[in-house]
């Protein structure tokens, strides 16, 4: 599904990511962790095809095409999807309008008609259902004025909608309290399946106990200091975020 | 250049499509303005003495009166006698019917988008087409009659229905009110009048389509709208130009008058030429529109969506006189390139209990300058007058600007007077938020634009809603939006 090899990137001639590699199969789910300022939300920028960010080497390949090459339009209609740690608001614009063009526009992409109006409100009804957020939130303002949780839940009901091959999910587990972290966390799992692969990024363990990852991988500076299975998770839980500098140390 | 600079950079190429010209003979005035001048437009639209009196009034007076230079727009000065005062094409006899109507014009509004043989047959909207100085073409006349409804060019109000037009016409815009107003009395050519009777609630959307064609010429046009006791219309406007690289005049007056619970919703989509990318050419839009509240319990609203014209200076006002009269004034001015806009309302609150609102939409690209400009003002006898202002600015690109002006008088101190204000970006964020959902980066900027004017546009009448969109380059918010 997605074949990281080598990554490195700069931000303002600050290298950022020095040399990561992942490789992601179809129906994977790989978990992100690593402490704050380590380059979870650069990474999950790139993949996404974020302007100002310098690849300054390595290659990305998604279902066998070059990622780095393609429009960040285009990633996403080809099935890449970003959940945002910090999702923007865009007043006036509806948030039920914004997922029908989204829909819509990746439908176009895919060679199919654009979506019917009463099937399209069915299927929205019945995924905000799912995230247990009100539907009186899709005629509000995308994210204006929804709370922290319910921004993040937001990104959940966009992702159910898409149905993308790849999400990744920058710390949408932050912030959250433990109702709505098992809601995002039942997003996931229902969506998971054989032909698609999860990236969550997250800064706790907790969403771990929820979602149970096929590989875990340690971000520090920018490079990958340990990958395991879920174990990982518990024991970078139990020795803290000061393991990884030794880690590092012992690396370098 | 970052993403949302090269959006908006394709969005600002965008053609103009109204810009072609129609080849016809016309009738044109040389180039000038004097007492002989005036008296010919008058011998021309074969009016009566009282007309030509009170255009020679107007004229007198101007003469006396300088322009103003207060807007926040700046432009050479206008030689007021390179201009020719009249154009019209050239027919045998005004026409009776759309057939009659020389088909190069009826060819004309069909590449505008408005066809109006078209229209005549799906309903719904009757239109009074104004090419350069005169009246072309009025579709729906005998079903409005039936209703007691007169519409026709202000040139056959003036033959037809004089004691109206003598009892109305400057009875809201006095012929020396204001520069442009004066000279617009003194050559003003054509336009629209309306007239709803008593009781009646015009069966369908009343529209004119202005369209100047002939170089080097201005347009004057007066509409006159009067709705009386207890009616209701609903009223319509666009207008395009060729594109030309000298400025032209525009300088319109358009007075509306509501009696004792009679509502007039007049809505405009304004699509002038611009001018080119350097701020060559384009339309001076010079025009004075005023609402009279003159009954109790009378409305109106001024829905304004403003995209072209080199510059703009326009206050669309409503006077409240009337007691529990309303007076509402939504507007999205779009300015880019060189453009200047400089554009608001004035509510003049009379009446005891008259409420007003406005809601104003300011967006610039590239280097264009958009200034709001509004007076609120409660007199002395107005008591408990309620006004909400809301004035938003969105910036595109970091080499335009925005300004508001808002003036405020209260002299009665019961009324309660509120304005917010907002000035926002297009963001990075936003833009890249919208793409990383599969919209390219233009589709992105219209709808981010689309949502910030969604408060102004649902105001306006469905099929022109559509035309605004579409004039901002922009699709339609969809219908479960
Ligand atoms: N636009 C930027 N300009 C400069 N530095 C940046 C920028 N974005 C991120 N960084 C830096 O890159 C590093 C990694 O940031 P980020 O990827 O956001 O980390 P994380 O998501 O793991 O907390 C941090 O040191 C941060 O300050
Ligand atoms: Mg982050």
């Amino acid at each position: 599904m997605l074949k990281i090899e080598n990554l490195h990137v700069r931000v303002d001639d600050t290298p950022i990511l020095k040399g990561i590699s992942l490789d992601i199969k179809p129906g994977e789910v790989h978990a992100i962790m690593g402490p704050n300022g380590s380059g979870k939300s650069t990474l999950s920028h790139v993949l996404a095809g974020r302007a100002g960010y310098e690849v300054t080497a390595g290659t990305v390949s998604y279902l066998g095409r070059s990622l780095l090459e393609m429009k960040p339009e285009e990633r996403a209609r080809e099935g890449v999807f970003l959940a945002f740690q910090y999702p923007v608001e865009i007043a006036g614009v509806s948030n039920i309008y914004l997922l029908k063009a989204a829909l819509n526009a990746i439908r176009k992409h895919k060679g199919l008609s654009e979506v019917d109006a009463m099937d399209f409100l069915k299927l929205v009804k019945e995924k905000i259902k799912a995230v247990n957020l009100d539907e009186q939130f899709l005629y509000r303002g995308v994210n204006e004025g929804f709370s922290g949780g319910e921004k993040k839940r937001n990104e959940i009901l966009q992702m159910a909608v898409l149905e993308p091959r790849l999400c990744i999910l920058d710390e949408t587990d932050s912030g959250l309290d433990i109702d709505a972290l098992r809601l995002v966390a039942e997003g996931v799992n229902s969506l998971r399946s054989p032909d698609r692969s999860f990236i969550l990024v997250t800064h706790y363990q907790r969403l771990l106990n929820y979602i149970k990852p096929d590989c875990v991988h340690v971000l520090a500076y920018g490079r990958i200091v340990k990958s395991g299975d879920a174990s990982l998770a518990l024991e970078l839980e139990k020795k803290g975020y000061g393991w990884v500098d030794q880690l590092v140390s012992v690396g370098a | 250049m970052s993403a949302t600079a090269k959006t908006l950079d394709k969005l600002i190429k965008k053609e103009y499509a109204p810009g072609f010209v129609t080849d016809l003979e016309a009738d044109t005035l040389p180039p000038g303005l004097n007492e002989d001048v005036i008296r010919a437009i008058s011998a021309k639209k074969n009016e009566p003495e009282f007309m030509l009196e009170w255009r020679l009034e107007a004229f007198r007076h101007w003469l006396s009166m300088e322009e103003p230079k207060w807007a926040f727009v700046h432009y050479g000065p206008i030689d007021y006698q390179a201009i020719s005062y009249y154009s019209a094409p050239k027919t045998r006899e005004p026409p009776k019917s759309l057939d009659e109507v020389d088909p190069k014009l009826l060819e004309t509004y069909n590449k505008l988008g408005i066809p109006l043989y078209e229209q005549e047959r799906l309903a719904g909207v009757a239109i009074d087409a104004v090419f350069d100085s005169v009246s072309v073409a009025t579709t729906f006349k005998e079903k409005l009659a039936a209703a007691g409804v007169i519409f026709c060019s202000m040139s056959e109000a003036i033959q037809n229905h004089p004691d109206l037009v003598k009892q109305y016409l400057g009875s809201v815009v006095p012929p020396g009110d204001n520069f442009f107003a004066a000279l617009n009395s003194a050559v003003f050519s054509d336009g629209s009048f309306v007239y709803i009777p008593k009781g009646v609630r015009c069966p369908m959307e009343l529209s004119t389509y202005f369209r100047i064609n002939a170089a080097k010429t201005g347009q004057f046009e007066r509409t006159l709208i009067i709705a009386e006791e207890s009616s209701y219309v609903s009223y319509l406007e666009g207008c395009t130009a060729p594109m030309r690289d000298e400025n032209q005049l525009h300088a319109a007056v358009v007075e509306l008058v509501a009696l004792d619970n009679a509502e007039i919703k007049y809505s405009t989509v304004q699509n002038w030429y611009p001018g080119d990318e350097e701020g060559r050419g384009g339309i001076y839009n010079f025009v004075t529109k005023r609402g009279d509240c003159r009954g109790r319990k009378s409305k109106i609203s001024w829905t304004q969506v403003e995209t072209g014209s080199a510059i703009t200076w326009k206050y669309p006002s409503c006077i409240l006189r009337g007691d529990e009269s309303v007076g509402e004034f939504y507007s999205v001015a779009v300015t880019n390139h060189c453009q200047q806009a400089d554009t608001g309302t004035k509510m003049i609150h009379l009446g005891k209990n008259t409420k007003s609102t406005i809601i104003s939409k300011g967006i610039s690209a590239g280097r264009a300058q958009n200034s709001y400009r509004g007076l609120v003002k409660i007199l002395k006898s107005a008591e408990n007058a309620r006004n909400y202002t809301q004035c938003d600015s969105l910036l595109i690109g970091d080499r335009c600007g925005a300004h508001t002006f808002p003036y405020i008088e209260v002299k009665q101190p019961t009324a309660q007077v509120e304005h917010e204000a907002t000035t926002s970006k297009i963001s990075e964020d936003q833009l890249f938020f919208c793409m990383q959902r599969g919209l390219s980066a233009e589709d992105a900027v219209s709808m981010i634009v689309n949502g910030f004017c969604k408060q102004v546009f649902k105001e306006l009448p469905m099929e022109f809603a559509v035309e605004a969109q579409a004039l901002l380059g922009i699709s339609l918010e969809g219908s479960v939006g």
